[in-house]
């Protein structure tokens, strides 16, 4: 009897030593979750805060003067090599996801795949070294919108093509199937029922790369360079500026105009890439709600 | 067009997703049945082919980088020598005096050039950037994943999407202006108080600087590689079978010997591909780095948080004045060390991509893992 109570207390001590243990794991887990909230969280709040107390329109509407003016100049060309990056990296992008969902197969298939997987991962540096060595240099472009874009969708062309293959594999087979029953030609059954069901896929896709393009600063400062003139609608020859590039440049000059600017530009940084989130977000929702429940 | 629909499995209901991927690891993909199909010409062409050209581009750009870089890099590489990698300078010469001729490459006199203190920077702050990333992320991705609801799940995917998509510019402005200077006067001192004088912790002691350095710069790179291990923990953690771990529960099992004997093992793969992944984007980040790294060539790091550099951020703060160099030599030393540091990125992918792809149905993140 003695033996068997001393037994069972030795049980109750190791079981409420691994409860404890389980226990403490918990917590650490929790702690871990909140490392991984709380910067995102404080980055955003830290440059709201910074900026916006002196936010004002003419930050937005004049172009930068030295280290005065506002960030008109960046944020149009922003606006401009994003929307350079939509066509380029949208246009080809899409077309390689088709490919890749459609057409390629077998080795082919995973050599195309895998090329475009690691060329994301390749750094966004060596990236711009290479588009300044080629564009800029070799070709005599100049520091441009050209050169800039180019280099911005080699990186961002990845991206895409993922989103739209993946998208368009989802399309359920029965509806090709049935599509196909009804004597749909194959360019009619993409266009209308692969493509058309598989748009807020690829859409998600763009609108992610597109984030990704506006947030980049190493592949843009050697091939667009940078010019606080308004740009022009040129492509090769004429520098233009972007919100990155104040941020990096305006941070550490020691003027206290030029380091409000830096943070005004973060923020107009981070307000365009979160309506990016919020926007594929609001296209996935919207998605959800129009297909039919399975 | 035979094979459009070869590899495409049948589409399943929801909340038995997670149960046919486990199969789909160990069976065969269930094959769609042969649909009968016109054996005439597909109208398709025009789109085949434009699209095909798209698919290829990646492939193109990649070879074309490589290309690019091994040709300008090539007189680098041959007046640098091995001891490009092993010795610790960086000297780009007197532009004043007589370009010289070493090994058939003209450069200027005196020019001297050793990376070692950027290489060893680059692994050190990633390494750094790992020991922080990796437990942070799996304890979040497991709390997330085995505590909490699906409705959770989804919230920390938010900030997940938010932390991949912060431009790294402004991680940097963070870094540098905010918590760089707030750790550096706060949280280090502490460090360098009462760590002991033993092996490993003895970095810790000695000066804390100004806040710019090796330590700052990978806890910065820790929150960005966050995203790319987490949000693949995740949807591994999802993929293990909810029978065997309620089985492991059933014997008896607390939570965390659940979680340490049966989930962590079974995706044990897939995570140190992630975790790779991680550390191959923490190698080649900029930004962020050039801005609180304290940028300086040329010496060793002597505590953890003494000021550095690294391969990345030495090539954009140094491409600007290497231009000056009339011979080129500078700028291809530069081309050799992004060669350097590509090839590792390329081998990390792959390797954590063949890695993956062998012993997983979840595929790796593309890119920054969004």
């Amino acid at each position: 009897m003695a033996r068997n109570a001393e037994a069972l207390t030795r049980i109750g001590v190791r079981t409420r030593r691994r409860k404890a243990a389980s226990g403490a794991a918990i917590s650490l887990g929790v702690i871990a979750l909140a490392l991984v909230i709380v910067p995102s969280v404080w980055i955003v709040a830290q440059v709201a805060f910074k900026a916006l107390p002196h936010m004002s329109w003419s930050v937005i509407t004049t172009p930068g003067v030295g280290l005065g003016g506002g960030l008109q100049n960046e944020i149009v060309g922003t606006l401009l090599i994003t929307f350079g990056v939509a066509v380029v990296a949208g246009f080809i992008g899409v077309m390689s996801g088709i490919y890749l969902s459609q057409f390629a197969h077998g080795r082919a298939a995973s050599v195309l795949r895998g090329a475009s997987e690691v060329l994301a991962g390749i750094p966004s540096i060596v990236v711009g070294y290479v588009g300044y060595i080629s564009l800029v240099v070799a070709f005599h472009w100049g520091f441009s919108l050209g050169a800039g874009l180019i280099t911005l969708s080699v990186m961002v062309v990845p991206y895409i093509a993922k989103t739209t293959e993946v998208s368009l594999r989802q399309v359920p087979s029965s509806y090709v199937e049935g599509a196909e029953a009804l004597g749909l030609r194959p360019g009619q059954i993409l266009r209308t029922i692969s493509l058309r069901s598989a748009l807020p896929g690829i859409v998600t896709g763009l609108i992610v790369a597109l984030a990704i393009s506006v947030g980049e600063t190493a592949p843009l400062l050697y091939t667009a360079g940078y010019s606080q003139n308004l740009p022009h609608l040129s492509l090769t020859h004429s520098p233009l500026g972007y919100l990155t590039y104040a941020v990096w440049t305006f941070y550490n000059e020691p003027s206290a105009h030029a380091v409000q600017l830096s943070f005004d530009a973060a923020f107009l940084l981070i307000v365009l890439v979160l309506a990016l989130i919020t926007a594929s977000r609001i296209v996935v929702a919207m998605a959800s709600r129009h297909r039919e429940s399975a | 067009m035979a094979g459009a629909y070869r590899r495409r499995p049948f589409p399943l209901p929801k909340g038995k997703a997670a149960l046919a991927s486990d199969l789909a690891s160990r069976t065969e993909e269930p094959q769609a049945p042969r649909v009968f199909r016109p054996t005439t010409k597909s109208p398709l062409g025009p789109v085949k082919i434009a699209s095909a050209a798209s698919a290829v581009a990646p492939l193109l750009a990649l070879l074309a980088i490589l290309a690019i870089l091994i040709h300008q890099a090539l007189p680098a590489i041959k007046f640098n020598g091995v001891g490009f990698f092993i010795h610790n300078v960086w000297h780009p010469g007197n532009f004043y005096l007589q370009p010289q001729t070493t090994n058939g490459v003209l450069h200027p006199a005196q020019a001297e050039y050793g990376a070692w203190a950027i290489i060893a920077g680059t692994v050190l702050s990633s390494l750094i950037a790992l020991v922080i990333a990796l437990p942070a992320s799996l304890g979040a991705a497991l709390v997330v994943s085995k505590l909490l609801g699906p409705r959770v799940r989804n919230a920390l995917g938010v900030f997940l999407e938010l932390l991949a998509g912060i431009p790294s510019v402004v991680f940097g402005l963070w870094g540098t202006l905010t918590i760089g200077p707030l750790l550096s006067r706060d949280v280090y001192p502490i460090f360098a108080k009462h760590m002991p004088d033993v092996i490993i912790l003895r970095w810790f002691r000695g000066s804390t600087g100004a806040g710019e350095g090796l330590l700052t710069s990978g806890i910065i790179l820790a929150a960005m590689i966050i995203p790319i291990i987490a949000s693949t923990s995740r949807d591994l953690f999802a993929q293990v079978p909810k029978l065997t771990e309620e089985g492991a529960e059933a014997l008896g099992m607390t939570r965390m010997e659940v979680t340490t004997k049966v989930t962590l093992p079974w995706v044990s793969a897939g995570i140190i591909g992630a975790t790779v992944l991680g550390l191959a984007r923490a190698l080649g980040e900029t930004m962020a780095v050039a801005m609180v790294s304290g940028s300086v060539l040329g010496t060793l790091p002597t505590n953890i948080y003494a000021t550095f550099n690294t391969i990345a951020a030495t090539i954009v703060t140094t491409l600007d004045s290497a231009l000056i160099d009339g011979t080129g030599l500078a700028v291809r030393t530069l081309a050799e060390a992004a060669l350097a540091l590509m090839v590792v990125t390329l081998l990390a992918n792959v390797g954590a991509r063949l890695l993956v792809r062998k012993v997983s149905t979840t595929a790796l993140p593309v890119g920054r893992g969004v």
